[in-house]
C-alpha cells in the first residue's frame, strides 16, 4: 500500500498527539513531519547579509568574522585571485558549503521512489562555480574516509520535525571565502533547512580541524521565486592571461603588500582583520568599540544591494537623489516643469 | 534489495504511527478540547536560557559602528539615504536618543547576550545585555495596549506546531518554533551608523532551534522587517545565537550612540 499523503497525515496526528513511546518513534514522526514540507523550487539570493563578500567578494586581507587559525591565514596571505585564471585552475568549483556563501539563487528538486512516493534525494542545482548538490534521504551508509573527495562532497539528510538536517563530507579542500581563505578535506559541514512561508534559511555549520579554531556558522536567507534565474554556466578554459609555464601566481610568506589596505580603509586594528574565534564574540566587539573611530564617511560599495546603485565612471555608487520621473502621460500637460538633471554622484 | 528496504523503512514508520494511534485509542473517548495550552505549557522548544550572539556575518556593520553612509546589503529607499546622510551622534546623545540603534529590529543584530526566561505562563521575557534592552513577547490572546510607541514595541507571540485543534490536557507537541511579530517601533536605526526604520515598521521573526552532534545548540532567527517608509522591500536576514551554560558572562552596558 502506497504512503499516500493523508495516511501521512492521519499518522503525523496521532504522533504529535501523544508522548512518543521511544526514540525510533520520535525519529519516525520526525521524518512524517518533515515529509509534509515541500522544498522544492526555485529560491532567489537576496543578499541582504555580507553583501561585500558574496557579491563584489571580500577585500583582500578581510578575515573578520571568521574564527580561523595561523594555518588559514598563511593559506589565504600567500592567495593571489589571478591563481583562477589559470586554464587548470578555472573550472574548479567551490566546495558545497558555497551555498550560504555564494551570490547564487538555489533550485531545489525532489527525486522520489517510484514505489513508495518518499524523498529519495533532493537535487541542488549546480550554477557559476557551484557544482550540483545531492543530498540523499533515504539513509544510505557514508563512504569510507577514504573514498575519492568531491567540491560537492557526499551529504545525508533527515528531517528534525519541520528543519531538514544535512550531513556533508568527502568536500575537497576548498575556498571558503574568495580572498583565499581556506577549509581542508577534513571538514565536516552540518546545514539545516528551514522552510518558513516563502522563505528558506540555510544555515551552515563548518567544521574543520585543520583551519578553522571553532565551528563557522553562517546563514542565509532565500526567498521563493519562480523568476529567479538558476543558469549552470559551463566551464571552458582558456587562456586568458599569458604565463611562463609552471607559474602560478602567489605570495611568498610575508610578502603580500595588500594585507593592510582593508585595515586602513576602516580604521580597523590589523588584529580584528586577521579573524579568529575570539574576534566572533561580543566582548571583543565591546573592547573594541572604546578605541574605534570610523572613517568619516562611507568610500567604497556603500549602496551596494540596494536600488540606489548607479554606474559613474564605470564605478558603482550612490544615486545622489530621486531619478527624473519617467515619461509623463500625454495627458499630461507639455509645460510641465521638468525636474532638475540628477547632481552628479558624491563618490 | 534497495527497493524492499524502503518499502520496509516505509511500513515500519506507519506501522509505529498505528501503534502509536492503537495506544491513543486505548485511553478511551478522546477529551473533549479544552482551551488551548498557556505558551508556556504549548512550548514545542525550550528557547529559555543564555545566549551569545556569534558575529560571523556583517561582522564590520555589527561589531563597530560604520562610517557615515554605509548602507550595503540593506534595500532603503531614497528617504532612508536622505536621513542616513545627516546622521549625527552627537545630536541623538543630547537629545537622549542614543538607544536609536537599539530598538527591536536594532538590538538582534548587536553583538549581545540574550536572556530568555517565562515571565509567566503567557510571557516570554527576552534580555539583550547590549543596551540593558527587554522585549517580552505575548501569547494567546493578548491585546496590545496601544499606548505610546516603544524602543521594543509590541510583540505578539505564537508556536508554529503544524498541528491543530489541540487542547489544554494535551501534551505539547515536539516539534515547532516560535514566530513573533513586533509592531508599534518607536522609529529608530537598522544599522547603528543611521540606516533608518520608521513607526510605522513591522518586524517579523521565526525563531528555530537547532542541535548539533557535538552538544551545541543554536537559535536561528529568520528576520523580516517590513518598513513602507524606507525601506524600498522587505529586508531578510538570519542571526545565530549560541546557548551558553550559565550567565556568567553576562555584561549589561548602556546604549552608545557612536
Amino acid at each position: 500500500m502506497p504512503i499516500t499523503r493523508s495516511a501521512a497525515a492521519f499518522a503525523l496526528v496521532s504522533l504529535l498527539t501523544v508522548p512518543p513511546a521511544s526514540a525510533q518513534a520520535l525519529q519516525a514522526a520526525a521524518a512524517l513531519q518533515g515529509s509534509l514540507i515541500d522544498l522544492s523550487g526555485t529560491w532567489a539570493n537576496r543578499l541582504h547579509e555580507d553583501w561585500i563578500e558574496r557579491a563584489p567578494g571580500p577585500h583582500i586581507g578581510d578575515y573578520t568574522g571568521l574564527p580561523i587559525n595561523d594555518e588559514a591565514r598563511a593559506i589565504a596571505d600567500a592567495y593571489q585571485v589571478s591563481m583562477q585564471n589559470m586554464p587548470e585552475r578555472q573550472c574548479i568549483l567551490y566546495t558545497s558549503q558555497y551555498i550560504v556563501m555564494g551570490p547564487q539563487n538555489l533550485r531545489i528538486q525532489q527525486e522520489l521512489d517510484p514505489i513508495t512516493g518518499g524523498v529519495v534525494a533532493y537535487q541542488l542545482s549546480g550554477t557559476v562555480d557551484r557544482p550540483p548538490h545531492t543530498i540523499w534521504m533515504d539513509g544510505r551508509a557514508r563512504p569510507s574516509p577514504n573514498a575519492p573527495h568531491t567540491p560537492g562532497g557526499f551529504s545525508t539528510g533527515r528531517w528534525e520535525g519541520r528543519i531538514l538536517t544535512v550531513t556533508t563530507t568527502h568536500m575537497k579542500t576548498g575556498l571558503v571565502w574568495r580572498n583565499g581563505v581556506p577549509h581542508s578535506d577534513l571538514a565536516t559541514m552540518v546545514e539545516h533547512y528551514i522552510r518558513h512561508e516563502n522563505m528558506l534559511t540555510v544555515t551552515m555549520i563548518l567544521t574543520d580541524p585543520i583551519y578553522w579554531e571553532e565551528p563557522f556558522i553562517r546563514s542565509a536567507t532565500f526567498e521563493l521565486d519562480a523568476n529567479a534565474r538558476v543558469l549552470p554556466e559551463p566551464c571552458e578554459p582558456q587562456v586568458e592571461i599569458p604565463r611562463t609555464p609552471g607559474e602560478v601566481p602567489h605570495y611568498l610568506p610575508g610578502a603580500n603588500p595588500y594585507l593592510t589596505e582593508f585595515p586602513k580603509l576602516y580604521n580597523l586594528p590589523m588584529e580584528a582583520a586577521r579573524g579568529g574565534a575570539k574576534t566572533t564574540y561580543p566582548e571583543y566587539g565591546k573592547a573594541l568599540r572604546s578605541t574605534y573611530k570610523a572613517p568619516d564617511k562611507c568610500t567604497v560599495y556603500c549602496c551596494g544591494g540596494t536600488t540606489l546603485t548607479v554606474m559613474n565612471n564605470s564605478q558603482a555608487v550612490c544615486r545622489a537623489d530621486d531619478p527624473p520621473p519617467a515619461t509623463p502621460p500625454a495627458a499630461a500637460p507639455a509645460a510641465a516643469p521638468a525636474r532638475p538633471a540628477t547632481p552628479p554622484a558624491r563618490e | 534489495m534497495r527497493t524492499l528496504g524502503r518499502i520496509l523503512h516505509g511500513a515500519a514508520v506507519l506501522c509505529a504511527a498505528a501503534l502509536t494511534f492503537s495506544s491513543l485509542a486505548a485511553q478511551g473517548p478522546a477529551a473533549p478540547p479544552g482551551p488551548p495550552p498557556t505558551g508556556k505549557a504549548g512550548a514545542p522548544v525550550d528557547l529559555t536560557g543564555n545566549w551569545v550572539s556569534i558575529v560571523t556575518e556583517d561582522w564590520r556593520w555589527r561589531m563597530v559602528t560604520p562610517p557615515k553612509g554605509d548602507y550595503a546589503s540593506v534595500p532603503i529607499n531614497m528617504d532612508a539615504k536622505k536621513v542616513a546622510d545627516v546622521w549625527d551622534p552627537a545630536k541623538d546623545e543630547a537629545a537622549g536618543e542614543a538607544c536609536k540603534g537599539y530598538g527591536a529590529p536594532g538590538v538582534m543584530r548587536q553583538p549581545t547576550r540574550l536572556r530568555i526566561t517565562w515571565q509567566d505562563d503567557n510571557t516570554m521575557k527576552m534580555e539583550a545585555d547590549a543596551g540593558t534592552q527587554t522585549r517580552l513577547f505575548h501569547f494567546g490572546d493578548w491585546k496590545a495596549p496601544g499606548g505610546a510607541a516603544t524602543w521594543q514595541g509590541d510583540t505578539t507571540a505564537q508556536w508554529e506546531t503544524g498541528a491543530r485543534g489541540r487542547g489544554a490536557n494535551q501534551p505539547p507537541p515536539m516539534f515547532g518554533n516560535l514566530k513573533t511579530v513586533t509592531k508599534n517601533l518607536r522609529p529608530g536605526y537598522l544599522r547603528k551608523n543611521g540606516v533608518p526604520y520608521s513607526d510605522k515598521t513591522t518586524l517579523t521573526e521565526y525563531w528555530d532551534l537547532v542541535r548539533q552532534p557535538n552538544g551545541d545548540q543554536w537559535i536561528v532567527i529568520t528576520t523580516v522587517v517590513e518598513d513602507p517608509t524606507y525601506l524600498a522591500r522587505t529586508w531578510i536576514t538570519s542571526l545565530n545565537f549560541k546557548k551558553e551554560p550559565n550567565g556568567s558572562k553576562w555584561d549589561p552596558s548602556p546604549c552608545a550612540a557612536r
